[in-house]
């Protein structure tokens, strides 16, 4: 078998890394300092909505 | 328009250059903004798509959400190729390059700590999916040779069905267990992520594990090896390897109590 022909990465495994890893800037003392005004938001809310069209395949 | 600035990743100084013709989130190429001996990857965004209220609309837009996903990852790939950047979640954006300044000023301790134990490893992913047993139809055709001839009769092809599934998932979660803990032993360390829905991921088969192992980048070709050697060991488990990543999921500091640098 052929290892590393991932040329086309799948969203799936981006959104795992982008949406679910990362250093989160948010909720900390940058929040705090009204010039700042950090506009990232919380993506939870999207990934859930996402899982909700299609339960886990552990709950059926 | 007024211009926001997307972060993309903080790493230290680096002489290379990055590719040419890297195109980042939204068009604009990627400029590395220095602050007290850090840098700070950045990108001029668009206020009307980047403020907070657009930004909110357009995540709910997956072809939006895969545009930008792709581009974020395009300058992160390019970052690991030349250097160890500390990957920030997508979507981060600070009103102008002062805001970004105030972040990086509000964590740079933690931001060189994680860089230093972060420096020259890399993140695999490793996927396992169990097949759908080619005795079970998708779609449940009624073929009238398949009727069951009474309910006793339905009751016992239930039973012989759910019992192959266990026996399927057994086999598939021992498999995954026994992959994760030799992995781990090569790795310096490994995350759990949730398994994929196929539904999502368009691939066949029930996603069992969605591990990430973060594995220095000399030992990569070896960690390679583990993982095509064992694939293959069980019929009916496919694995899949995605990578090398930059190491999205082991930014997050385990908290040391006392803080006295020491890390077990």
């Amino acid at each position: 078998m052929t290892v590393v022909e991932r040329r086309e990465i799948a969203l799936v495994d981006l959104l795992d890394r982008l949406l679910a890893g990362g250093v989160v800037v948010t909720g900390d003392i940058t929040l705090r300092i009204a010039d700042v005004d950090l506009v990232r938001i919380d993506l939870n809310a999207l990934i859930s909505s996402v899982n909700a069209q299609v339960p886990s395949p552990w709950e059926s | 328009m007024t211009r926001l600035r997307y972060v993309y990743a903080v790493c230290r100084p680096f002489d290379a250059a990055l590719q040419a013709q890297l195109t980042g989130v939204a068009g604009d190429p990627p400029r590395m903004l220095n602050h007290r001996g850090l840098v700070a990857v950045v990108s001029h965004v668009p206020e009307g798509d980047f403020a907070e209220a657009p930004l909110r609309q357009h995540l709910e837009d997956l072809d939006w959400l895969t545009g930008t996903a792709r581009a974020h990852q395009g300058v992160i790939d390019a970052l690991t190729a030349v250097t160890t950047p500390l990957p920030l979640r997508l979507g981060t954006v600070f009103r102008d390059d002062s805001g970004v300044r105030v972040m990086m000023e509000a964590r740079e301790e933690a931001f060189r700590r994680t860089l230093d134990r972060l420096a020259g490893r890399v993140e695999w992913g490793v996927k396992v999916y169990a097949e759908n047993e080619p005795s079970e139809p998708s779609e449940p055709v009624e073929q009238p040779a398949d009727r069951p001839a009474s309910g006793r009769d339905y009751l016992r092809r239930r039973r012989m069905q759910t019992r192959a599934h266990e026996n399927m998932w057994e086999q598939a979660e021992e498999f995954a267990g026994r992959l994760h803990a030799t992995l781990s032993d090569y790795a310096e360390d490994a995350r759990l992520h949730a398994p994929q829905n196929s539904a999502l991921s368009g691939t066949s088969g029930q996603n069992v594990l969605n591990a990430a192992y973060l594995v220095p980048r000399g030992h990569s070709e070896e960690f390679v090896e583990v993982v095509d050697r064992t694939k293959d060991d069980v019929p009916g488990m496919r694995v899949e390897l995605t990578g090398p990543w930059a190491a999205y999921s082991f930014v997050e500091e385990v908290e040391n109590v006392g803080d006295t640098g020491e890390r077990t």
